[in-house]
This record gives structure tokens, C-alpha cells and sequence, in this order.
């Protein structure tokens, strides 16, 4: 009988054999995946069980972790939870973490980056708890508050860029909220909070700057439609376009109409410069059926149309229609018909004209700090692409000064220092107010800021409402922030 | 000459097993402290109290053996001492969370339960001076494995997560199937041992496979498909599938013929087919071990799918005794005491616990070898391979390499009836390892010169 003893004893250890191999399946090949598994509470736990990192601004926290005594042994602490909701997001132990860098960011504030691994080496050796690595934003105070009083209750959006860096010294999207509710431990507070934010009709959790529905931008876009006609070299400041009162459309019976019905100049003539000094409609709707729709889309993207980019957080991309016939080409070209932009994509816009044509990709973490607050890493800034030649961004610097000096943009201008802007008034729905739109930069001649500014329905002016009136001073109270 | 060599005795090895039991105590011992430091962070200050009692346990069973069984193999003991002993720690450390301490929790009734267990086993060992005396009880034992597992379907049967598998008697529940495996053992080997010529050699052949006359198999199949019926009744399929792959295995054994290994499994094919359309119980624990993690998975098998949250938890290296979340998952001190310990052992523990089970499944098996007699054969190798299918299909059923099904670890999850049980099937191993390992009794010579019988032939 030994024999099938024997041979039962192969059997067995086979099946040992399988039970050794599942065993390590789960603890350590598969275990990451599992790990990371939706509902996986041990995971969601172990987040809460080590000290988050904390989010700074030039050192001061906004947002931070402190002990707490129940089951989640940490407690996160927002010190001006409405000012930068759509900064820093929530970090909620039911909804995770989401809304701003605390979700674009989470391997870095947990700690279970990649980039923290010599870090983790070091504090096991050193004994140190674990903790997750701090972030030092980009984003100024000054500018940041500046922004949120000028919008004030109105819906909208406000980034402001260093046109130098790409880096963000301001993003605010206006209803914002208070992430307090997200982040607390009681579980019915967490619920209810959520369930508020997300049945409100304002949709006050969309980052307006960088996502949501994405705006029409209207006339800011004939940067855009002016960068690609001189890019095109047939053109330059003092080339003179038809700007009759009515551009007839064709292939349709109906025009396209200067606001107020008038002419841009005599002759029903007018410069590109005075063009965009006045935003004359009918000048850029013939500027763009003469370049066509690819050449605009093709400026676009140079401009960083369609790019995915993450500021950390994801931005949705800004599109331009393809296959487009010349009345749907004349629209694009005035920044209508389906031309979809965030608030961000358009202050790279102006950045790029503010940084002789260089589009530098934007960012929010200045700094990766280790749990010892020593940097282990640092941004560098970079460019994104070359939206246009140095030559070409003078030009349209020339043209946005005038813009604010004798145009559409007076409202926007700061005293004492030279500011390049352009104004947009974006009609978007038949019965529905305007958005007021205005970007640009300053100083002109040495820019540190670029700055783009939407405010939704027209804000408090409602249908009277114009970019320049509406937007230019939210934009000029954000630059003399920015430049103080 | 040959004189000196026979009077060589084999080593018994009792001090050796002395040795390794003391170290299987010291691992117990640092593992209870470990937990008491990572919950409160201090030494517990009955330590050497709760280490004496285990010590003094464990002492007893070697005592016993140096008295009793002096050749039995003496690796079983310290295996099982520290299975035993770490099943303790981590019920403890489970009773700690829980919010009870000691004395109000389980582990204090998990000893309680062992001293039990450890005492029958005694008994076992100092009555039971031959294990082959079970031979005469092979009948006795196939009629007391049927009306144990019968038990439950008498009023005094009791339910528990849809299993009708206890009884209940007072406050005190037991689980008599666990009982009849070792009934089942000792019936399997002496109805074997009887027939296995019978059954290898008589028969017809057909499709190139010879089967066995129905006289000759019909008392097995009885006992089977008895056994079966009630457990299908009862709802436990893992003791179905317990006694099932001891039937088969022992018949393999005895009659060294692949076709009993065939034909069980066409049988338990048949079995699995015809639950799997009637039992929505069934239906569930696959529907669990294909899809553990799917929405529909989530909301019935939730305890599978934490319970290997924590051993991923747990990774290469554990979060370290009393510092993981084990009391996540549902029964964490029970069914699915593994998970517990691999979450916080880590991989590296569990190979280890692997380990010490598949080395005493060798030390059986064996055994087994080592023995000259059919019915210790068969008996040993019963016993040893339902312990290793008892493991495998706990630790498979809560890693996913079979559907799950509520059978306890071996000396280490919570139970009585598993621990009285396990111990006495130790106790049965010991004593057959003590006669496999005892040399032949000393040849005498003179015997040689006796005179022959004469054979009248008449």
C-alpha cells in the first residue's frame, strides 16, 4: 500500500502547493490591485491613519490634518474652506478624495507616491511615523482674494498666470462652497453636505476655470483669430478688412451684424489694429472665412486647444469645430458657433502673447515637500509649445494696449502701469444675458500677469452687460493685486 | 557481528520533541505579549500565568507520550502546540478589539476548550495501548459516524448561518460531523482492510476499467450515500466534501487502483451538477468565488471579498500582530481566522503556518509508511489526509482556488468541537507513529531451534 500512499502524498502537496500560490496572488502580486479596490475600507483607513500632508501658500497651510480622537485618527482642517474650495477639494472618507489638488494630488498628500519612495526608506529607517508629503501651491493670497471680491456673488471665473512660468497665482470659480462638511467624521454631516452640494442647481462643486460645460468665448477669441491672420503673413497690424455694418453670410440668407449696427470705419473699412481695438464682429467673421477654419484650429491648438493638461488637477481641453462651412468659419472667427474654451485656456492665450509667443504649461504645485518640510522636489517651468513668432506677439500687444487705452476695455485698466487686454461678450443662449468675458495682461511691456476673466449671464448687469464693463474690473483688481 | 547492530535503539526523541515544544511556547508567548504591547503598550501582566497554563498543557501530552508512546514521532507535538497556541493569540487579540478582555472573551473558552481536548487525548493515549484494538469497533464506528452526522436533523439540531449542522444541548453546541470524520476514518480502514482483495481483484471489467461486485461495495456506498443525503439536508457541503475525498482516498489506498479515483470523481461530478441546480446556496458561494468583487458578488459574498482586503492588507510582511483591521471581516475568529492571521502576519506568516501543517501531514503519511500493518496503514492515512483536505479547502476556500465553504482551520480557529476533535485525531496519530517507529521486538535465536509443527494432512 505504500505506493499510493506515496502517490497521495503528491496529491497533497499539490494542493499545498495551490493554496501557497493563491496566498501570494493576494498578498502580493494581486494586493495592489485590491488594495486600491472601490470600497476597499482597510485602504481607506490606512489613508486616515497617517498624518496627510498639508496643502501651503508661501508656508502658511490652507489646508491641513490634526488629530483626532475617533476611529479616523486624523482630522483635515481647511483655515479658509470657501476662498479655496476649488484649490484644494475635500478629502472625505465616504466620497474620497476629489474637487482639487487634494484628488489630483492624493499619492502626494497620502503618501503612497512614487515619488516619496526614498522618503518612506528613510523615515522607516529613521523611525519617523509616516506622513505624507506637503504641497507649496503657486497660488498668491493677495491675488487669490483680490479675485474672489471682484467676482464677488456673481458666477464665473478668474485665473491669473505668471505668463513667465505658466505658474497659477490665482484660480477661483464662483459658486464655491465649504469643504468642511465633505471632511467631517460624522457620517450623516458627510451625506448630507454632499447630497446638498449636488442637487444644487449652481452646481457649486464644478471648477468653472478649468471644467465643467466649458464657455463660448466670444470676442476674446479674435486674439486667437488675429495671432493666426498675422501668423499667416498676408496680413499685418494696418492691413485694412471689410467692416461694413451687416457681412453678408454665404450660403445663407442672413448676416452677420456688428453690435449696434454700425460700420467699423469708413468705407465700411478697418484696420486689423482698430479691429480688435473696437472688437468690429464683421472684420473677423471675413478675417475668418479668408483663413479658414484649419488654420484658426491649427493657431488654437499651437495656443493649447485640445491638449489634456493637469494644472495638478485635470483641465477639461478647449476645442475648435472641425468641418466647417464659411458662415460656420465667419462665427468661429468672432469666437462663436461651437468654439468651447476654459477660463484657463484663455489666460494662456494672453500669457503667451504677454511671453513673445511662448505658451508655458500651466501649474499649480510649486513644490513637493517631504514630511520633514525638506523640498524633494521643485517644479520646473515649461514650455508648452510656440504659439507665434516674438514679432507677432508685439503686434498684438500693440493692439490689446489699445484695447484697454481707447477700446472695448477702458474699464480694465490699472493706473500707473500699461495694460494689454481684450474684452468678450459671449452670447450663448437665445433668452439668456450675456457671459462678460475679458483676458489680457500687464504690465505690457514686462508682463508678470496674465489674467482671464468670465463672468456668467452677464452677472449683476444682466443683459446690459458688456466684457469691458463687467469682467474689466474684476481683471484690473486682480492685476493691481498681482503686481503690488 | 550482528549482535551490536540489533542492539542499537532507535532514538526516540523525546527530548528533541521537549526542545521544540518549549520553542513553540516561546513563539506563542512573544506573540501574546506582541499584542498586548500594540494594543495598550505594555507588557501584560499575566503573562507568565496564561504562558504556565499552556506550558503545563503541553507538558502533560509529552509526559504522557515519554510514559505512554516513547517512540511516537515528536514533531507532532510541538506543531501542534504552536498551531494551537497561535490560534489562542490571535482569538485574543480578536477578544481585544472586540472591546472584551480576557476573561470575557473567547480565548479564555478556546483554553478551556483545549484543556478539554488535550484530556481526551491523554485518555486516548493511555487507554488505547494499540491502535489496531479499533480494528474490532469497525462496524460500531460506521453506525456511530451515522448517527452522529444524522444528529442535527433531530429536534436537538440547531442552525447557524443556514447550516443545520450543530446540536444543542443547554447552552452547549457541538458539531457532530466533526466527530464522525474520525469514525469514518476507523470504519473506511477496517471494512477496507477486510475487502480491499475483493474489491481490487473481483469484478467485471468494463471500458477498460474493472468495477467491483455490488456485495463487496455495498456497505461503502450505503455509508456514502447516506452520509451525503444527510449532509445535503443539513447544508454543509464542506463536510460533504470532507468525507467524500476520505472515501476516495482510502479506497485508492487499499485497492492501489485508479479507476476508485475515476469513478469518485464522476460521482462527485454528478454531485456538484445536481446541488449546484437545486441549492440557491450553492449557487451563491460560485457565484462568490467567480466573482468575488462584481456589484453582485459585493452584496452577497462581502466576507470573502474583506477577508482578502485584509490578506492584501497584510502583504510580504503583515501589519504586525494587533496592529492590522482583521475584525473587518465577519467571523474573523473563526471561518476566517486565516485571513485574519495573513493580514497580519503577512505572506511570510502564512508560509510559515503552511508550512507547519504540511510537515505534519508528512510526519502522518509517514507514518503510515513506517507501519507493517494494513488497518494502521489505512487508518493513519485517513487521518492524516482528511486533516489535509480540511486545510485545504479552508485556506483554498478564503483564497479562491475553490468556492467557499464554512469548515474551521485545524487547532487554530475558534471551536470546540474542532479543537476535541483535531486533538484526538492527534492523539490516534501518536499513538500509530509510536508503533511505526518501535523496532521490531528483539529477535531471539533460540526460537529458531524449536521444533517444527507437524501438519497433519490427514
Amino acid at each position: 500500500m505504500n505506493q499510493p500512499i506515496r502517490r497521495l502524498s503528491m496529491l497533497v502537496t499539490l494542493m499545498f502547493a495551490a493554496i501557497l500560490a493563491s496566498s501570494t496572488w493576494i498578498q502580493v502580486l494581486g494586493a495592489q490591485d485590491i488594495n486600491n479596490a472601490d470600497g476597499n475600507r482597510r485602504t481607506q483607513l490606512e489613508n486616515y491613519a497617517r498624518e496627510r500632508g498639508q496643502i501651503l501658500l508661501s508656508g502658511q497651510p490652507i489646508a491641513t490634518s490634526e488629530p483626532s480622537s475617533d476611529d479616523l485618527q486624523w482630522q483635515r482642517v481647511y483655515t479658509h474652506p470657501e476662498l479655496y474650495s476649488h484649490v484644494t477639494g475635500y478629502y472625505s472618507f465616504t466620497y474620497g478624495p476629489g474637487g482639487g489638488v487634494e484628488g489630483a494630488a492624493d499619492g502626494l498628500l497620502s503618501g503612497r507616491d512614487d515619488k516619496l519612495f526614498y522618503d518612506r526608506i528613510t523615515g522607516t529607517i529613521a523611525g519617523r511615523t509616516p506622513k505624507g508629503a506637503s504641497l507649496e501651491l503657486t497660488v498668491r493670497p493677495k491675488v487669490q482674494q483680490a479675485a474672489e471680491q471682484a467676482l464677488g456673488d456673481q458666477r464665473g471665473a478668474v485665473v491669473a498666470l505668471d505668463p513667465r512660468t505658466g505658474a497659477i497665482l490665482a484660480m477661483v470659480s464662483h459658486p464655491d462652497y465649504d469643504p468642511t462638511g465633505l471632511v467631517s467624521h460624522d457620517p450623516n454631516v458627510e451625506k448630507e453636505t454632499w447630497e446638498r452640494l449636488n442637487s444644487d442647481p449652481a452646481r457649486p462643486l464644478v471648477n468653472r476655470a478649468i471644467g465643467g460645460n466649458l464657455y463660448p468665448p466670444g470676442s476674446v477669441f479674435k486674439i486667437v483669430t488675429a495671432a493666426a491672420a498675422l501668423e499667416d503673413g498676408e496680413w499685418d497690424p494696418d492691413s485694412m478688412l471689410p467692416g461694413p455694418a451687416n457681412l453678408d453670410l454665404p450660403q445663407t440668407d442672413v448676416g452677420l451684424p456688428n453690435h449696434g449696427g454700425q460700420p467699423c470705419g469708413p468705407n465700411d473699412e478697418v484696420s486689423l489694429e482698430i479691429a480688435v481695438q473696437n472688437s468690429c464682429n464683421t472684420a473677423f467673421g471675413w478675417l475668418g472665412m479668408e483663413l479658414g477654419g484649419k488654420k484658426i484650429r491649427n493657431q488654437a491648438s499651437k495656443f493649447g486647444f485640445g491638449d489634456d493638461l493637469q494644472v495638478p488637477m485635470d483641465v477639461a481641453p478647449s476645442s475648435v469645430p472641425t468641418k466647417l462651412s464659411p458662415p460656420q468659419e465667419a462665427q468661429v472667427g468672432i469666437g462663436q458657433y461651437d468654439v468651447r474654451v476654459t477660463p484657463l485656456q484663455v489666460a494662456m492665450v494672453s500669457a503667451a502673447v504677454a511671453n513673445d509667443g511662448d505658451v508655458m504649461r500651466p501649474y499649480m504645485i510649486g513644490s513637493v515637500l517631504g514630511s520633514d518640510l525638506s523640498t524633494i522636489e521643485e517644479t520646473k517651468p515649461e514650455k508648452l509649445s510656440e504659439a507665434m513668432d516674438a514679432e507677432t506677439s508685439d503686434q498684438l500687444t500693440d493692439m490689446m494696449e489699445l484695447v484697454v487705452t481707447n477700446g472695448t476695455g477702458t474699464p480694465a485698466a490699472v493706473p500707473g502701469v500699461s495694460v494689454a487686454g481684450k474684452t468678450g461678450t459671449a452670447e450663448h443662449a437665445p433668452d439668456a444675458a450675456p457671459h462678460a468675458w475679458f483676458t489680457g495682461f500687464a504690465p505690457a511691456d514686462n508682463p508678470e500677469v496674465a489674467v482671464a476673466v468670465v463672468v456668467e449671464d452677464g452677472g449683476r448687469a444682466g443683459s446690459e452687460a458688456y466684457g469691458g464693463s463687467v469682467a474689466g474690473p474684476i481683471s484690473s483688481a486682480v492685476m493691481k493685486a498681482a503686481l503690488e | 557481528m550482528s549482535r551490536a547492530i540489533t542492539t542499537i535503539t532507535p532514538a526516540r526523541g523525546r527530548n528533541i520533541e521537549l526542545l521544540l515544544t518549549a520553542l513553540a511556547l516561546g513563539v506563542v508567548v512573544v506573540a501574546y505579549a506582541n499584542v498586548t504591547v500594540a494594543q495598550d503598550g505594555e507588557i501584560p501582566p499575566d503573562l507568565l500565568g496564561h504562558a504556565g497554563v499552556l506550558g503545563l498543557i503541553a507538558l502533560g501530552v509529552h509526559l504522557v507520550l515519554r510514559w505512554r508512546a516513547s517512540f511516537a514521532d515528536p514533531i507532532i507535538l510541538p506543531i501542534v502546540t504552536l498551531l494551537n497556541g497561535i490560534g489562542l493569540v490571535m482569538i485574543h487579540r480578536l477578544d481585544l478589539a472586540a472591546g472584551n478582555d480576557f476573561t470575557s472573551g473567547l480565548a479564555s473558552r478556546q483554553i478551556l476548550w483545549t484543556g478539554l481536548g488535550v484530556a481526551i487525548a491523554l485518555l486516548v493515549l493511555v487507554t488505547l495501548r494499540d491502535h489496531r484494538t479499533l480494528r474490532g469497533l469497525t462496524y460500531t464506528s460506521g453506525l456511530l459516524a451515522l448517527i452522529f452526522i444524522a444528529m442535527p436533523l433531530t429536534p436537538l439540531g440547531h442552525t447557524v448561518y443556514g447550516a443545520r449542522i450543530w446540536i444543542k444541548l443547554g447552552s452547549f453546541t457541538f458539531q457532530p460531523a466533526e466527530v464522525a470524520k474520525i469514525l469514518l476514518a476507523i470504519f473506511f480502514a477496517g471494512y477496507l482492510v477486510q475487502t480491499r482483495d475483493m474489491l481490487a481483484l473481483a469484478g467485471r471489467k468494463f471500458m477498460g476499467i474493472s468495477f467491483p461486485r455490488a456485495r463487496d461495495l455495498g456497505p461503502l456506498l450505503i455509508a456514502c450515500v447516506a452520509a451525503a443525503l444527510v449532509l445535503v439536508l443539513e447544508n454543509d457541503f464542506g463536510t460533504t466534501l470532507l468525507l467524500f475525498g476520505l472515501f476516495v482516498a482510502m479506497l485508492y489506498v487499499a485497492t492501489e487502483r485508479i479507476s476508485w479515483i475515476v469513478l469518485g470523481l464522476a460521482f462527485a461530478a454528478i454531485g456538484a451538477v445536481v446541488a449546484y441546480q437545486f441549492a440557491s446556496h450553492i449557487q451563491t458561494r460560485i457565484l462568490c468565488w467567480t466573482d468575488t468583487f462584481s456589484q453582485e458578488g459585493a452584496d452577497q459574498c462581502g466576507q470573502l471579498a474583506t477577508g482578502i482586503m485584509g490578506m492584501a492588507a497584510g502583504g510580504i510582511s503583515g501589519t504586525g500582530l494587533g496592529r492590522g483591521r482583521p475584525w473587518m471581516t465577519p467571523l474573523p475568529e473563526s471561518d476566517f481566522i486565516f485571513t485574519s492571521l495573513a493580514e497580519e502576519l503577512g505572506l511570510i506568516g502564512v508560509f510559515a503556518i503552511i508550512m507547519l501543517y504540511a510537515l505534519l501531514i508528512e510526519r502522518g503519511l509517514r507514518s503510515a509508511i513506517g507501519l507493517r500493518d494494513g488497518f494502521g496503514k489505512l487508518l493513519a492515512t485517513g487521518l492524516t489526509f482528511v486533516l489535509a483536505i480540511q486545510i485545504f479547502v479552508v485556506i483554498g476556500g478564503v483564497t479562491r482556488v475553490i468556492p467557499l465553504t464554512g469548515l474551521t482551520l485545524p487547532f487554530v480557529a475558534y471551536g470546540g468541537s474542532s479543537l476535541l476533535t483535531n486533538w484526538t485525531l492527534i492523539a490516534i496519530l501518536l499513538r500509530i507513529s509510536d508503533h511505526a517507529r518501535r523496532p521490531e521486538p528483539e529477535f531471539d535465536p533460540a526460537s529458531m531451534d524449536a521444533p517444527t509443527q507437524v501438519v497433519k494432512t490427514r
